[in-house]
């Protein structure tokens, strides 16, 4: 029998040692994974590069990561926020080391992770400073620049609905990249706000199909602000 | 000569642009656009985030943590709408299925390199966001953007000073003093606010324009 239901996110994310990549779920808020971070930092784990499309807001989640000094490297595109004090300060210290990706590559890199992919030729970033050093091609008249994929050690994601073989659903805009992410790391944790019996979830509208999901963590007793 | 307000300007572009178009407005001046929209016309807003049919702020207490823009912002969804994945939302952008994306600048070059992320300061904490993919994507990039910097000097170049986001990729420039194109032949006026001579706009530009009905271009 398959049951990837973990009974805590403690007990998740007990395993991840220091040094390792992980990817991150969400965009600002929306979507991250607060529960098993707050886990990891209890966990001790450090020198970590994150992947996240930011650099942490106010001071949960990613930036409680960063502000408990568990950071070292992080791959994003927009770090740069009105909120991101800890992030700011660390990295004109010189703590955080930071490669800034544009988001659609960023995307595009991990799919690719994903899905085995070598290396792509994008357009986006041609000629610019993002894309300095890089390996281009014109193909078809146009220049591209060649990207690899990010793989990850875990990915923390964050999904409405699991079932215990990790088919996962999301809501609204937390989706974004947590069904790329689920592809992209060798173990994939997924917080999810409600459990549900294999089968009660439509195989018309599953998003992440279990097998790109390893561990799953039900936020028994918490409560979403939702209208 | 009386300057086209922010609002003016993001009428004029929201005029500009046709029933049935999918549309992505870049964060700060851009999201303006959406309040200016026709509303007899059904225009698709996309944000990167994974959302199509982006409807207006919601009022509270409607507001929801998982409904949010590019800007972090609470949104709606119109009927219609749908939610997708980051890959999937920047397969739209990057693929060439925007008909329309808005963004603001800090230069636009005669060629249509467009400059809009990072001013390339020292001690600035650069971030790109999805500003390349956008340039890069959409079918028509719009600029929004004030024609002069605070300083008075003109935010049309003729070389991007400031690290670019995009080579040869803005297809029309709208300013508090005009509306330009970005044509082969070179930056083609097509409105100037009024009280404003063309060759005076162009002194201030600082580049050469062209007028339209196939007169030549003025320093």
């Amino acid at each position: 029998m398959i049951d990837k239901t973990v009974a805590s996110a403690a007990a998740a994310v007990a395993d991840i040692a220091d040094g390792a990549t992980i990817m991150l779920g969400g965009f600002g808020a929306a979507g991250m994974p607060s529960r098993l971070i707050d886990a990891l930092i209890a966990q001790g784990a450090g020198d970590l590069t994150i992947v996240n499309n930011n650099a942490g807001n106010g001071d949960t989640g990613l930036a409680a990561l960063i502000k408990a000094r568990r950071v070292t490297k992080i791959i994003c595109s927009f770090p740069r926020q009105v909120d991101s004090h800890h992030f700011d300060a660390q990295y004109r210290a010189g703590l955080l080391e930071l490669e800034l990706v544009p988001q659609g590559n960023l995307a595009e890199r991990i799919r690719a992770a994903g899905a085995g992919i070598g290396a792509f030729f994008t357009p986006t970033g041609y000629r610019t400073l993002l894309a300095q050093g890089k390996e281009t091609r014109v193909i078809d008249g146009r220049g591209h620049v060649l990207e690899y994929p990010i793989h990850a050690d875990y990915a923390l994601i964050g999904a409405e609905r699991g079932d215990r073989w990790g088919n996962l659903v999301y809501r609204k805009t937390a989706r974004n990249f947590g069904p790329i992410m689920a592809t992209a790391a060798r173990c994939t944790i997924a917080e999810v706000r409600e459990i549900v019996p294999l089968g009660a979830l439509d195989p018309e509208c599953i998003v992440t199909p279990g097998i790109f999901v390893h561990r799953l963590v039900p936020l028994a007793g918490t409560r979403r602000a939702t209208s | 000569m009386q300057r086209y307000s922010r609002d003016e300007i993001a009428a004029r572009v929201a005029n500009d642009i046709p029933d049935g178009a999918y549309v992505n407005l870049g964060i700060g001046l851009p999201t303006l656009v959406a309040n200016h929209l026709p509303a007899d016309r059904e225009i698709v807003l996309h944000s990167e985030n994974g959302v199509l049919g982006m409807g207006p702020v919601p009022a509270p207490p409607n507001e929801d943590p998982d409904l949010i823009n590019a800007s972090k912002r609470p949104v709606s969804l119109l009927p219609g709408g749908s939610y997708f994945h980051h890959a999937d939302s920047f397969a739209m952008m990057r693929g060439g299925h925007l008909d329309y994306c808005v963004l603001g600048a800090y230069q636009v070059s005669v060629e249509g390199d467009l400059a809009n992320w990072h001013t390339g300061e020292p001690d600035a904490i650069p971030a790109v966001g999805g500003a390349m993919d956008l340039a890069i994507g959409a079918k028509n990039v719009f600029v929004m953007m004030e024609h002069l910097t605070r300083t008075g000097e003109s935010k049309i170049v003729p070389r991007c000073t400031y690290p670019i986001t995009g080579v040869g990729c803005v297809t029309r420039i709208y300013t508090d003093l005009a509306v330009i194109d970005v044509t082969r032949d070179g930056l083609l006026v097509t409105d100037i606010v009024a009280g404003l001579s063309f060759a005076e706009l162009a002194r201030m530009t600082g580049v050469p324009l062209l007028r339209p009905h196939a007169e030549s271009g003025s320093t």
